[in-house]
């Protein structure tokens, strides 16, 4: 039976409120008195060398306070990369420095030039115009195999290559291709995931403003981890003791990623508030978003399976070259490796894998973090590959699944791209997948559509994702340079209402609802006594934000921690009251009771009593009621389950319309299923959006194609069906206090490749048998051109 | 956007003299002025709006012979007058854009403009409909003349477009994924004297009458009479969303589509 209240229960989303109402605190309805703004001048072309920048006639433009270059930031750091790899050979990656404005040379279409401030917005912006920009134009990295190959021209010239790093990872290569060299068959597959814009509803906003009394530099920015900023803008750029920057991100409209990173926009405010004393803000529009926010995935790959004639997976090997564009992002570097090399074991007890990737700078905008960052290109690689060896196999893409599941007895299992899997039953979301996607009705859905001249396909995935990023001493270990805690602060107010400070923060998934559900059913009070509070640098505790679905398992993890030590503190305030010894207090449902009487005291009375400390144990005890808890991971969570697709192929045109979508995932334990829901059914659209839609193209001259919604598909609401989600398999993770595992990203990092298959399948059961792949997006175009390939 | 100076008449005569003005811009629904303002890749120092003057709103005809549409009339208006009298000149404004964009946007606009791939200029071009401006009217088999070229004259403002109507038509449209335009749409009608088939969104060349297909449709009005068939590629508009080859097969599809449902 379904809980009304506290974990389990499906409550409604209170931030919804503000968000329905157009009440919602967003960035650019955000003004200070006496704000300035500023605009970007990017550079038009994609590599070249700045020889003249002459300012003077901008400078003299109506409204213009200050034109800013790379000679007002020459004292500042660049922006810091957070992750470093190493090299096969043990060398460091290459990290040329990440300018605030360049300096010198220009890599890539938007990047930041200079920066106009103004009176108003208009003002900054024609005056832009005024900035004489001589630059001298460089042939242009664009395609990652030109980049890679001797003679290509560099990005970064003091490094002398576009390789960053070439990293390999998991089994010895030698070990794995003398497994190769005796398998009975071998399916291989060259496949690219395109590059993604994120596309946010709200862009990016930075308004800086600074109080020369206190020294404090504030920063109001569209950020999903406010004190991670806080903390590479002071420690990192500005060089000034961290408390002296208050970092604050209200309600901010999406993410998915993209605003995890530093960005240069967000240092520039900062400087010129400082310079000009004056509050200065920064609004991106969506053409500007497109050519300055961090874009996402870019990988092309070859993977081979070696298998033994029954389809036993024996080996794994991938070669992957993972586009970082033109400078290196906040978490470039990590996405293609310790995100995406570690999960290439998949749900499957493959004994060997061995993963390749050569990180390469092109004259792109910066590649980072986008919903599922890394784990999807992963998920998408494997599971298209094990779907071609199926075919070649002549087994179904079920049954091969099932033969090679990690089974539930081999957990804890470790694979051999570095994970220890705690817990997982693969066999159970598939057996759930089969049925909710109703693959017995199949046969008679496809007979439906041929009579209709329409291709049917049928398209399965399973997947695992690492997720509670991350364990401090792991991340380190991969060549993290932060933590991967996460800290909360729970404050009983006197008359017993609840205020929860998180260092995660929410920008749609619903942590003021769900956050709330977990420390209500703990104190046993009604959800409304309790308030999540979260977002602001200066209020809140430390923290590292929300990505990698690690706001429930680490950051609700410490949540519990801190709601259990307010519990330990309230049980010694009743045993004092109650004139019993502490260990025989019971708490249940808000009450504590001296076990085997009648004797009890409700929770509000103890938070009023240590508030009103009249009858307290003053010796012993402190007043008040607030507890904060840190809490660092044991490991990573491992989020799995199994996806279906079923597609429509127009054999006329090469359309494929999604007919359905089915969704088994094991999140282990639930907080609010209808939250959870939500975020499987955004995952998915995104996902669907990647198969057959979306793609950033940038054309030989660095320049990019898909630069507005004219030319970049989005999926919108008729490009997708209604989602079957079930998340009734549950094997709670057995290392965080929830058993929770995370939801943010499975919908991203499942869907795509289960798109693509059915699409496959479609055309295979049509007759188009030499179809064996097409690349994302499958748009109508390259259906077709399959087709025709015969 | 830049400064502009906007102007609102609401008499024909008064645009035809705001717009003598130098560098003014007739502006209609504005569906594509006004972004292309925005991102400032146009600057007129004039907008001289055609949507106040009473004469160039509205739907109009005569059952069974023909249709007039002012030019400023609305899509969404088209959809909802035009049916009583040209069914399919209805569906294709109904399937223009969305809802925004057909309540804005309107037919003159959409014609003077003749983007490559919006629907109006096939359904003129393929009912041999008649351009009328604020001095002559212009067949539409004169009137597109390429890609964003028109045969209007500058300051000259189109009135209204009159369609003959015809025993049957319909509209086919494959959207480009990301802007919903047509990839490929064609728009074919049947008269007493011959079918017209007129193809947009595919041509680099704009809008244009795909005489193969009218004379094998005129024989025989069924999408046998065109089967396997296709416009050559060249000339037609390769880049992202489809090769120039892939327009050419899209063309043939749509065009026995339309001939299948016209009505």
């Amino acid at each position: 039976m379904p809980k009304d209240s506290g974990i389990g229960a499906s409550s409604k989303r209170r931030e919804d409120v503000r968000f329905l109402t157009g009440k919602g605190r967003y960035m650019d309805d955000m003004n200070r008195p006496g704000q300035a703004y500023a605009y970007l001048l990017r550079s038009p072309v994609a590599h070249g060398r700045i020889t003249a920048l002459d300012t003077r006639e901008a400078e003299a433009a109506p409204g213009v306070i200050k034109v800013m270059t790379s000679a007002d930031t020459a004292g500042i750091g660049g922006l810091p990369c957070g992750w470093q790899i190493h090299s096969r050979d043990g060398a460091p990656m290459h990290e040329p420095k990440h300018p605030v404005l360049a300096e010198g040379k220009v890599h890539h279409v938007g990047d930041p030039v200079a920066m106009v401030i103004a009176e108003t917005a208009a003002q900054a912006r024609d005056a832009a115009e005024m900035i004489v920009m001589d630059i001298e134009e460089l042939p242009p990295v664009v395609n990652m195999k030109d980049a890679v190959a001797a003679g290509s021209p560099l990005v970064f010239d003091e490094i002398g290559t576009n390789v960053c790093f070439d990293w390999t990872f998991g089994t010895p290569q030698a070990e794995t291709d003398a497994v190769f060299a005796a398998a009975a068959h071998v399916t291989t597959l060259d496949l690219v995931n395109q590059r993604l814009v994120a596309n946010p509803m709200e862009p990016r906003v930075a308004l800086g403003e600074y109080d020369p009394i206190t020294e404090l530099h504030s920063l109001f920015t569209t950020s999903q981890n406010p004190q991670l900023i806080r903390l590479l803008l002071s420690a990192f750029v500005l060089g000034i003791p961290e408390q002296r920057v208050r970092v604050m991100a209200p309600d901010v409209g999406g993410g998915f990623g993209s605003k995890i990173f530093h960005y240069n926009e967000e240092v520039l405010v900062v400087l010129a508030s400082k310079a000009l004393k004056r509050p200065v803000k920064w609004t991106s529009d969506r053409s500007e978003a497109f050519l300055s926010d961090r874009q996402g995935r870019d990988h092309v790959t070859r993977i081979e399976v070696a298998m033994d004639k029954d389809g036993h997976f024996l080996a794994m090997r991938t070669d992957t070259l993972a586009n970082l564009g033109g400078y290196l992002s906040t978490l470039g570097p990590a996405i293609p490796t310790i995100l995406h090399g570690t999960l290439m074991a998949g749900n499957y007890k493959t004994p060997k894998v061995t993963v390749n990737v050569k990180g390469v700078f092109t004259n792109t905008i910066p590649v980072d973090a986008y919903r599922g960052a890394g784990r999807p290109e992963a998920t998408y690689q494997l599971e298209r590959l094990v779907d071609k060896a199926a075919r070649e196999m002549g087994l179904d893409p079920v049954e091969i699944r099932r033969r090679n599941f990690i089974q539930p007895d081999q957990f804890p299992y470790a694979t051999p791209v570095g994970l220890a899997y705690d817990i997982g039953n693969y066999d159970a979301t598939m057996d759930k997948l089969v049925e909710v996607a109703d693959f017995a009705g199949f046969e008679a859905r496809k007979a439906e559509s041929a009579a209709r001249g329409k291709l049917r396909g049928l398209g399965v995935s399973s997947y695992i994702e690492a997720c509670g990023i991350a364990p401090s001493a792991a991340a380190g270990a991969l060549g993290g340079r932060a933590g991967g805690w996460e800290s909360a602060n729970v404050r009983v107010n006197a008359a017993g209402g609840v205020t929860v400070w998180t260092g995660t923060h929410s920008h749609g998934q619903g942590h003021e609802t769900t956050f709330a559900q977990i420390v209500a059913d703990m104190l046993g009070l009604p959800e409304n006594m309790i308030d999540i509070v979260h977002g602001d640098s200066a209020s809140g505790p430390l923290g590292l934000g929300t990505y990698g679905s690690r706001s429930l398992a680490v950051g609700g993890s410490a949540i519990v921690r801190a709601t259990e030590k307010v519990i330990a503190k309230a049980k010694k305030i009743a045993a004092h009251l109650l004139e019993a010894a502490e260990e025989d207090i019971t708490f249940d449902k808000g009450t504590f009771t001296v076990a085997g009487t009648d004797k009890a005291i409700d929770f509000g009375t103890v938070a009023l009593t240590a508030y009103v400390p009249h009858n307290f144990p003053h010796e012993t005890l402190e007043p008040g009621l607030e507890e904060q808890a840190f809490y660092d991971p044991a490991n990573f969570t491992f989020p799995a389950g199994a996806y279906a697709c079923e597609v429509e192929v127009d054999p006329e045109t090469g359309k494929v319309s999604v007919c359905s979508f089915a969704a088994a995932d094991d999140f282990g334990n639930i907080i609010n299923p209808m939250v959870v829901s939500g975020q499987v059914h955004g995952g998915i659209g995104q996902g669907i959006g990647q198969a057959l839609m979306e793609n950033c193209v940038y054309d030989e001259n660095g320049q990019l194609l898909s630069g507005s919604f004219m030319d970049y598909a989005m999926p919108r609401a008729d490009d997708v069906p209604n989602y079957v989600v079930d998340h009734s398999c549950i094997t709670p993770c057995t290392h965080n206090p929830l058993g929770v595992k995370g939801c943010g990203e499975a919908g991203a990092i499942g869907s795509p490749p289960a798109v693509v298959n059915a699409v496959i399948d479609a055309l295979q059961r049509g007759g188009y048998s030499h179809v064996t792949h097409i690349d994302m997006p499958v748009s109508p175009s390259r259906v077709w051109a399959a087709m025709q390939a015969k | 956007m830049y400064n502009f100076d906007f102007i609102k008449p609401e008499t024909l005569a008064g645009a035809v003299e705001a717009l003598a003005g130098e560098d003014a811009q007739a502006l209609s629904g504005g569906q594509t002025l006004l972004p292309s303002m925005k991102q400032r890749l146009n600057a007129p120092a004039t907008l001289v709006s055609l949507t106040g003057i009473a004469e160039l709103k509205g739907v109009s005809g005569r059952a069974g012979a023909s249709v007039t549409i002012g030019a400023a009339t609305p899509h969404a208006v088209v959809a909802a007058e035009a049916g009583a009298f040209y069914p399919a000149l209805a569906d294709l404004a109904g399937g223009i854009g969305d809802p925004a964009v057909r309540n804005r946007g309107t037919i003159g606009g959409s014609l003077a403009n003749n983007d490559p791939s919006a629907c109006y200029p096939s359904a003129a071009l393929a009912s041999g409909a008649t351009i009328k401006t604020n001095i002559r009217e212009i067949a539409a088999d004169d009137f597109f003349q390429g890609m964003f070229t028109t045969a209007l004259e500058p300051g000259e403002i189109i009135t209204g477009v009159s369609f003959p109507i015809p025993e049957k038509a319909a509209y086919a449209k494959f959207q480009q994924p990301a802007s919903r335009f047509a990839l490929a749409g064609v728009f074919v009608a049947k008269f007493a004297g011959g079918v017209r088939v007129a193809v947009t969104g595919a041509s680099e060349g704009g809008v244009f009458r795909w005489t193969e297909a009218e004379a094998a449709l005129s024989a025989n009005f069924s999408p046998d009479a065109i089967a396997g068939m296709a416009p050559p590629a060249e000339g037609m508009i390769g880049d992202l969303h489809g090769t120039p080859e892939y327009r050419a097969h899209l063309v043939g599809v749509m065009t026995r589509r339309a001939v299948a449902a016209a009505h």
